[in-house]
C-alpha cells in the first residue's frame, strides 16, 4: 500500500539473493528455507493438482491399485457426465448471477452505509456502528432456521431472490469501508462542500474515487463468499434447475455414491474451486488484505 | 477508532456552543425560535439524508440477523418439529438437555476436540511456515500465496476432493499407507477417524491464513533485536523462544481467538461434505442444521443450540476486545 516501502525493498532483493545463494549460506538456505517451503508447496498443491488430473481420467485409471499422476488416457467424459447428473449450465448460470447480484447490492449497501456512518452527522450514530459490529459476529448457521420460515413464509423456496435476499444486509464490508473513510482528509471534502456539493456528489465524486483499492478488496472477498456459499442455498433450494454450484456439487456427490465415479466428482470439483483459484492468482493482494484485516494494521 | 471519532464529536458540539453563546447576546426570542427550527430542519434532513444511504443496508441487518437472533430465543422455549402447526411450550427444557443430556454432551465433547485440534494444528503449522517464509528468499511471495490460497477455495469442492484422497481403497492415501505396508484407517466408518479426517482437512484450508498473519507479526519484529542477539550468540531456538516469540504473543493471542471462533462457525461446508450424517463429527454448528434440517427436524432444541453458540461467540469477542485494548495500552 505504501509506495515508498516496496521500491526499497525491491532494490536491496538482489542483494539478499545474493546472500542468501553464497556458498558458506548454500547450505543453510536449501536446508531450512526452500526444503520447508518446498514441502508446504507439496502438502498445498498435491491435492488441487490430483482433483484437476483426475478429472481428465477415465474409470478404469481411477479404480486401480497402481494409480499413476497423469492420466494415460485423457478424456472430457468426466464432464459430460456432470452436466446429465445436473443441469449443469442452469446451475453454473446461477451461481453467476447470484454471484453477480448479490455482490453488486452488498457492495453499494456497503458504500453507501459506511459513507453514512462517518460523514452524516446524526446522533446515535455510534450506537448504530456498535449494533453493525455485533451483526458482524453472528455466524450464518445463528439465524438460519428464521430466516428460513420468513423466506419460505415470502414464497422464497426454491428461487433465486430467496438465495440472494437474506445474506444482503452487509457487516463485513461497511466496517471495512468505515475504517477507511474515516481515515480519509477531511479537507478534500470541505473544499467539495464550499462548491456546493451535497452528500451524494461527495460519495460519488470524491469518496469513491479515492477508495477503490479498499471497494476492490471488499467487492472481491464478497464475490468469493458468494460464490462459496453452501449453507443457505442448501437449506433453500430442493429443485436442481434453482441449485449453485455448491449445492449442485452436493447432489452429484449423493447421486454418485458408487466406487469409480470419483473422476465425475473431480470434475465438479474444479469447475467450483478453479475459477476462485484464477480471480485469487490475479488478485491476491487485495482478497489477503480484505481476509486477514484487524490482524495487519 | 474511537479516539478520532470521539473527537470531530467534541468538535461539532464546542462550535455549535461558542456560536449560539455568541448570538444569544444580541438576538431576539423570535430569532433564537427560528434558528431552532432551522437546526431542527436540518437534523431531520441529516436523518433522511442517513436513512436514504443507510437505511436498507440497517433494515436488512434487522430482518436477517436481529429478528432471527429474537426469534431463536422464542423457538428455543418450544418443544417444535419443523414444519409442524403446533408447538408445546417447554421452558428451558431444550438447554438443560443440551448441557446435561448423552448427545449433547458428546456435541460439546466432538466441538472441542475439533476446536483443539483445529486451532493449534493450523497455528503451529502457520507459525512454521511463516518463520520459514520470514527469510529473504527469491520466490517466496509466490509460495505465499499458493499456500493461502486453500484458505479462500469452496469448503463443499475441497471436501470433495480430499473424499477422494481419503477413500479407504481407491484413495491416494491409502495407495501411499500400503506403500509403506500400512493399511488405510476407515476413515468413514470409525468416528474417531472420521473426526481426525475433518481436522486434517480444515487445517489444510486453514493454515495459510495462519501463516499470512503470522507472517505480517514476525514482520513488524524491529531486525535490530535478533542482529543483537545474533551477536550475542543466540542460536536460533534460543532467539525465537527469548525474542521473536514474547514479540508475537499479540498475533498469537489474536489468532487464537479468531481460529477459535472460524473452526466453531466456519467448519460447515467440509463436515457436511465429508460427513453428511454427522456420526463422530456433530460439532456445535453441524448440530444447528442437523437438528432442524436432518432427520430429527427439532427446530426447538436447534434453536437454543443456536442460541448457546451465540453467546458462546460473544463472550469469546468481548474477552479478545478487552485484550486488544490492554495490548494498546502496553505499546
Amino acid at each position: 500500500m505504501d509506495p515508498a516501502a516496496p521500491k526499497t525493498r525491491r532494490q536491496r532483493k538482489p542483494a539478499q539473493w545474493r546472500q542468501a545463494f553464497a556458498p558458506k549460506n548454500l547450505a543453510d538456505t536449501m536446508l531450512v528455507g526452500y526444503l520447508p517451503i518446498l514441502i508446504a508447496l507439496l502438502i498445498i498443491v498435491l491435492p488441487l493438482a490430483w482433483m484437476v488430473l483426475s478429472s481428465f481420467k477415465p474409470p478404469h485409471e481411477i479404480v486401480t491399485l497402481d494409480p499413476a499422476l497423469l492420466p494415460q488416457d485423457p478424456t472430457l467424459d468426466n464432464y459430460g457426465a456432470v452436466a446429465n447428473r445436473v443441469p449443469l449450465l442452469t446451475v453454473l448460470g446461477n451461481s453467476v448471477i447470484v454471484t453477480v447480484i448479490g455482490a453488486t447490492i452488498k457492495v453499494v449497501l456497503a458504500i453507501t452505509t459506511a459513507y453514512a456512518l462517518v460523514f452524516i452527522r446524526v446522533p446515535g450514530v455510534n450506537l448504530i456502528f456498535l449494533g453493525i459490529l455485533v451483526a458482524l459476529m453472528v455466524p450464518p448457521e445463528v439465524s438460519m432456521l428464521p430466516n428460513y420460515l420468513t423466506i419460505s413464509g415470502l414464497g422464497g423456496r426454491n428461487t433465486l431472490w430467496g438465495i440472494i435476499l437474506p445474506g444482503l444486509g452487509t457487516a463485513f464490508g461497511t466496517f471495512l469501508l468505515r475504517q477507511h473513510f474515516m481515515a480519509l482528509p477531511k479537507e478534500m471534502f470541505e473544499a467539495a462542500e464550499l462548491d456546493g456539493a451535497g452528500h451524494l456528489r461527495k460519495l460519488v465524486q470524491i469518496a469513491v474515487p479515492v477508495s477503490i483499492p479498499a471497494i476492490a478488496t471488499v467487492a472481491l472477498v464478497t464475490i468469493v463468499n458468494e460464490w462459496n456459499n453452501f449453507l443457505w442455498p442448501l437449506i433453500i433450494i430442493d429443485s436442481p434447475d434453482k441449485m449453485t454450484l455448491p449445492v449442485g456439487l452436493n447432489l452429484l456427490q449423493s447421486i454418485e455414491s458408487q466406487t469409480g465415479s470419483y473422476g465425475i466428482l473431480m470434475a465438479g470439483a474444479v469447475l467450483v474451486i478453479i475459477p476462485v483459484l484464477i480471480i485469487f492468482a490475479a488478485l491476491q493482494r487485495y482478497i489477503v488484505a480484505g481476509l486477514t484485516q484487524g490482524a495487519v494494521k | 477508532m474511537t479516539a478520532v471519532r470521539d473527537g470531530s464529536g467534541t468538535e461539532g458540539h464546542v462550535v455549535g456552543s461558542t456560536r449560539s453563546v455568541a448570538q444569544d447576546s444580541s438576538e431576539s426570542p423570535e430569532l433564537a425560535k427560528a434558528r431552532k427550527q432551522r437546526r431542527r430542519r436540518r437534523l431531520s434532513k441529516n436523518w433522511s439524508l442517513f436513512l436514504l444511504f443507510a437505511g436498507p443496508n440497517i433494515l436488512l441487518i434487522l430482518a436477517f440477523i436481529y429478528y432471527p437472533l429474537l426469534s431463536n430465543m422464542y423457538y428455543s422455549t418450544l418443544d417444535w418439529r419443523l414444519g409442524s402447526a403446533t408447538a408445546t411450550s417447554v421452558g428451558f427444557d431444550n438447554y438443560v438437555r443440551f448441557f446435561t443430556s448423552e448427545s449433547g454432551l458428546e456435541v460439546w465433547r466432538v466441538t472441542g476436540i475439533f476446536t483443539a485440534g483445529a486451532v493449534l494444528g493450523s497455528m503451529i503449522l502457520g507459525l512454521l511456515i511463516a518463520l520459514v517464509l520470514n527469510k529473504k528468499l527469491p520466490g517466496r511471495t509466490v509460495a505465499r500465496t499458493a499456500i493461502f490460497s486453500p484458505y479462500v477455495l469452496s469448503g463443499v469442492g475441497v471436501a470433495m476432493v480430499w473424499n477422494f484422497i481419503f477413500d479407504p481403497t481407491l484413495g491416494a492415501l491409502s495407495h501411499i499407507l500400503n506403500f509403506f505396508g500400512i493399511e488405510s484407517p476407515q476413515w468413514y466408518l470409525d468416528e474417531d477417524w472420521a473426526l481426525t479426517m475433518v481436522i486434517l482437512v480444515y487445517v489444510w484450508k486453514n493454515l495459510g491464513y495462519c501463516a499470512v498473519v503470522f507472517l505480517a507479526g514476525l514482520q513488524s519484529i524491529p531486525q535490530e533485536l535478533i542482529e543483537a542477539a545474533t551477536i550475542d550468540r543466540a542460536g536460533p531456538v534460543r532467539r525465537f523462544f527469548s525474542i521473536i516469540l514474547p514479540l508475537l504473543t499479540p498475533t498469537v493471542f489474536f489468532l487464537l481467538v479468531t481460529n477459535i471462533i472460524f473452526s466453531m462457525t466456519n467448519a460447515f461446508d467440509v463436515l457436511r461434505t465429508m460427513t453428511p450424517t454427522g456420526h463422530g463429527t456433530n460439532t456445535i454448528i453441524f448440530e444447528i442444521y442437523l437438528q432442524s434440517f436432518g432427520a430429527y427436524q427439532r427446530a426447538g432444541y436447534s434453536a437454543a443450540i443456536a442460541v448457546v453458540l451465540f453467546f458462546t461467540l460473544f463472550i469469546i469477542t468481548a474477552v479478545q476486545l478487552r485484550y486488544v485494548e490492554r495490548k494498546v495500552h502496553y505499546q
